[in-house]
């Protein structure tokens, strides 16, 4: 019989911290961790089925609090750990978590090829604008102007636009989520689960101590929610239009929710030995290399 | 009258451009001769281009076994004027010139030696005649070798036929016209009197497979089970991700060819740490951008196999030739102090066996293990026994068995302190075996700890691995004369001219014994101090200028060698430059 499971079955009464998570008070990355757990009893999930990775950075540290396998990558290398688990065993669900400098700095360029992959992966990132963890520089989603420790002048730079740079690098799924709003995150993580293929999950979390520009006070004046615009999740063009609405508007706007979804065959789905098997569950112990030496010969 | 010539022993060397289709057209006339029985060495030297430049594929065939190239050569297939200006002069008395009368003008006296023969062939006349096409003048050229050694044209006519196979006849038909075309000019115009070699087919003796090194890794890890390989192309590895790529769907695995080096390693500790059994190779500068994960393999216990071919450094350095440049990189890349295993197979049975031995030994010690090849060794090829897989064992190493996971603990000790070190381990999807895994310092249980009492024991848990490894793995072999005064000591690729060396110097009275290092780390202290202890004269062999073994000898057994013959030039050793160092010492 399939057991069914509480949102507090997902939490941890020893460990790191005893099981607590040690963010700072009011981070954004309460609002992650719960829309996480929330999802998964949701969708009624096995804690042994689910492998969350985490990076380096605040975001990094969230496998330590979810009850499920946990493995905690470098700074910038979520991505491929995640992509060489999903290979060798897609019956797993494998979760990324990564913030903004993993994913968008030191790391992007793994971004794009897991998005013209498509493996089913889904990828969440804990979005703060700021380098939280080493107390405070700029980070690649800063926006221009923005002090830093690393800054003090202002960022020169216009910050990337993941939305945009997925969509183009051919995610089949791209979304933008508020770590404020935890319904509607956790409703965005359990359809970044669901899809097939590669999903992108950028997460809005305001760091409350480092970055005192994009607040929540910040954050509830200028989002809202794509679906409640009649948004064509299909619509590639639409996408785009909205991918760059942030930065048109003058951080007026900022939609949160799908931008875009479609149907693609995974990575995987085009492998034909591992279609019906996970390559975990091949047998190994009766290789026969006779022929290929004959080929040689 | 015929002079007695030298049977069934050839050293036959084709040089051309770029883009002539010099090593495939060096390996179809390798195969010809070991479908013969014969034996064979083969070694390709190119530049880093892909069109002009001077290309060369050196092949040495004997009766007897034959471990490594020597410097004369019997036959000089020239395609262009440039292989005969750069190899002239390594022609043994007796040999030839094969070469296009129509492109390349030569004489005794322009050659400066009237002891070489000439055999002007119109190979690109004859291509486009029979074989309808320019490119052909390669096999044009192995028709006229074949005749010239009075071997048997249909030794060759078999090769092509099953080279060209998968392209049809339109390919293989055009290609036999231009081997016989080839075969029957010589027949035509030329007595082959005067040519020192003669190749017979041996009957009776089974033909054997003719292999590089790389190949043997890539056969050695597929038949220890890898089911993932991920690499980036970088020269001398790339040969084992062509491998791996050609036979994916035959062995069912997975090969992916990754964004960069950084990818390739992490998506092989994914799949590791998965639970299936999984490689990447590299070059040197890959393995520079794979450092922190190999770091991140360490600290995780995670079981994985990295191929280093090296080639000379630093930087791209000498981005198409050989050196052993690497074995104190690897020893100790990446930050911190924890377990590897590092293997430096040195033939190609060894590369096949030791890659299944890393399998098994990175699973079994949950350790990362680095085997270190060359581009000498990678992209050389022998024929050698067919390997024998009769007795090949695979160890998984300490997995928790299904039963043991008690359903109803929230978290599995995945880092559990045990006596060897080595703790049980629970693969993601086991229902009970849930656990964290990373880069972090944890507990047991994986939990990120900063405790400064866990971190010890962690330290020495992570220790004692390597030192039951240390008492387990493969010791050294000693080869030749183990009453010898005189001991080499070499590793990896050495081993190759080293053979060939000790059967020049027995030939010349001089007896001496070859302490060859397969296994590396753990450091064979005791066996190397052994065997030093029981000789007069210790001379290291190594590819490159620092003695990085001999500095290693000395680091673990507290002895220095007497000797260092060392060789930095990208060139791998020769036997007589092996032969030339020892007896400068001796």
């Amino acid at each position: 019989m399939k057991l069914t499971y509480k949102v507090s079955d997902f939490k941890y009464s020893f460990g790191y911290n005893d099981g607590k998570p040690n963010w700072c008070p009011g981070c954004g990355n309460y609002g992650i961790i719960t829309a996480i757990r929330r999802a998964m009893v949701e969708l009624e999930l096995d804690p042994e089925n689910i492998v969350l990775i985490g990076g380096i950075g605040c975001s990094g540290k969230l496998p330590q609090w979810v009850v499920s396998y946990g493995f905690h990558a470098l700074h910038g290398r979520t991505l491929p750990i995640a992509s060489g688990i999903k290979l060798a065993n897609h019956d797993l669900n494998v979760i990324a978590h990564a913030g903004d400098g993993d994913c968008y700095g030191i790391g992007i360029g793994h971004l794009i090829h897991a998005s013209r992959r498509n493996l089913d992966i889904l990828c969440v990132v804990h979005n703060n604008q700021i380098y939280g963890l080493t107390t405070g520089q700029t980070s690649p989603t800063s926006l221009k102007g923005f002090k830093s420790k690393s800054t003090p002048e202002g960022v020169i730079e216009l910050p990337i636009n993941p939305i945009a740079l997925t969509l183009s690098s051919d995610a089949t799924f791209v979304a933008r989520g508020y770590a404020g709003d935890k319904n509607h995150l956790t409703e965005l993580v359990m359809e970044g689960v669901k899809h097939r293929g590669f999903a992108l999950l950028d997460v809005l979390q305001p760091c409350v101590t480092f970055n005192h520009l994009n607040t929540y006070d910040w954050f509830k004046e200028r989002v809202y929610k794509l679906e409640e615009t009649g948004h064509d999740l299909t619509d590639k063009n639409a996408a785009f239009d909205k991918a760059f609405e942030w930065a048109k508007t003058n951080s007026e706007k900022i939609p949160i929710g799908i931008f875009y979804k479609e149907e693609r065959p995974t990575y995987g789905d085009e492998i034909p030995h591992i279609v019906d098997k996970p390559l975990v569950k091949h047998d190994i112990t009766n290789i026969d290399i006779e022929e290929v030496l004959t080929m040689m010969t | 009258m015929e002079k007695e010539k030298v049977a069934n022993t050839l050293s036959w060397k084709l040089g051309g451009e770029a883009g002539f289709g010099i090593m495939s057209a060096g390996l179809i006339f390798a195969k010809a001769c070991s479908r013969g029985g014969l034996n064979v060495f083969v070694i390709n030297e190119y530049p880093s281009l892909i069109r002009g430049g001077h290309n060369v594929s050196h092949i040495w065939v004997m009766e007897r076994e034959i471990t490594s190239q020597y410097y004369p050569v019997d036959l000089l297939v020239a395609l262009n004027e440039e292989t005969v200006e750069l190899h002239k002069n390594e022609i043994n008395p007796g040999g030839g010139i094969l070469y296009d009368g129509d492109k390349i003008t030569l004489s005794k006296e322009s050659l400066g030696r009237d002891d070489v023969n000439l055999y002007p062939v119109p190979l690109e006349e004859i291509a486009v005649e029979t074989g309808e096409r320019a490119i052909m003048r390669n096999t044009v050229a192995l028709g006229a070798s074949i005749a010239l050694a009075d071997y048997e044209l249909e030794m060759l006519n078999g090769v092509i036929r099953d080279t060209f196979a998968s392209k049809g006849d339109k390919v293989v038909i055009p290609n036999l016209n231009a081997a016989k075309a080839g075969y029957d000019y010589i027949e035509k115009n030329y007595s082959k009197d005067s040519f020192r070699c003669k190749l017979n087919k041996i009957e009776g003796r089974e033909p054997k497979p003719l292999i590089s090194g790389s190949e043997a890794i890539a056969l050695g890890a597929i038949q220890a089970g890898c089911k993932f390989y991920s690499a980036y192309p970088m020269t001398p590895a790339s040969p084992i991700l062509h491998f791996m790529a050609a036979h994916e769907r035959r062995f069912e695995m997975i090969v992916k060819h990754t964004e960069d080096e950084l990818a390739a390693i992490l998506m092989a500790i994914g799949a590791a740490y998965s639970g299936v059994r999984a490689m990447t190779g590299t070059s040197g500068g890959g393995f520079c951008l794979m450092t922190e994960s190999l770091g991140l393999a360490g600290q995780g216990e995670i079981p994985l196999v990295i191929v280093v071919a090296q080639r000379p450094g630093p930087a791209t350095g000498l981005a198409t030739w050989t050196a052993q440049g690497d074995l104190r990189f690897v020893i100790h890349a990446a930050q911190g102090e924890f377990p590897r295993l590092v293997a430096a197979p040195g033939d190609i049975e060894e590369c096949f066996y030791t890659t299944i031995d890393a399998h098994n030994f990175a699973e079994r010690y949950q350790v990362p293990v680095i085997i270190l090849e060359d581009k000498y060794l990678s992209e050389s090829s022998k024929t050698v026994e067919k390997f024998d897989v009769s007795s090949i064992k695979l160890d998984r190493g300490c997995l928790a068995r299904p039963e043991d996971l008690e359903a109803e603990e929230i978290t599995f000790k995945r880092y559990e302190f045990t006596e060897s070190g080595i703790s049980p381990r629970a693969l993601p999807g086991q229902k009970g075996g849930i656990h964290n895994v990373g880069g972090e310092e944890h507990d047991i249980y994986g939990f990120m700890s900063e405790d400064a009492e866990n971190r010890q024991k962690m330290m020495e848990k992570r220790k004692r691995k390597i030192e039951l490894a240390a008492k387990e793995i493969p010791k050294p072999k000693l080869y030749g004369d183990e009453t010898s005064n005189i001991l080499l000591i070499g590793w990896g690729s050495t081993k190759l001219p080293m053979l060939e060396a000790m059967r020049v110097l027995a030939e010349d009275g001089v007896k001496v014994k070859y302490l060859h290092l397969n296994w590396i780390i753990p450091f064979p202290t005791e066996e190397v101090s052994k065997v030093m202890d029981s000789s007069v004269k210790s001379i290291v062999v190594e590819g490159n200028i620092n003695a990085q073994l001999g500095s290693l000898i000395r680091e673990n057994t507290l002895k220095a060698v007497d000797h260092k013959i060392l060789k930095y030039d990208g060139r791998p050793f020769y036997p007589e430059d092996i032969v030339r160092g020892i007896k400068e010492v001796v």
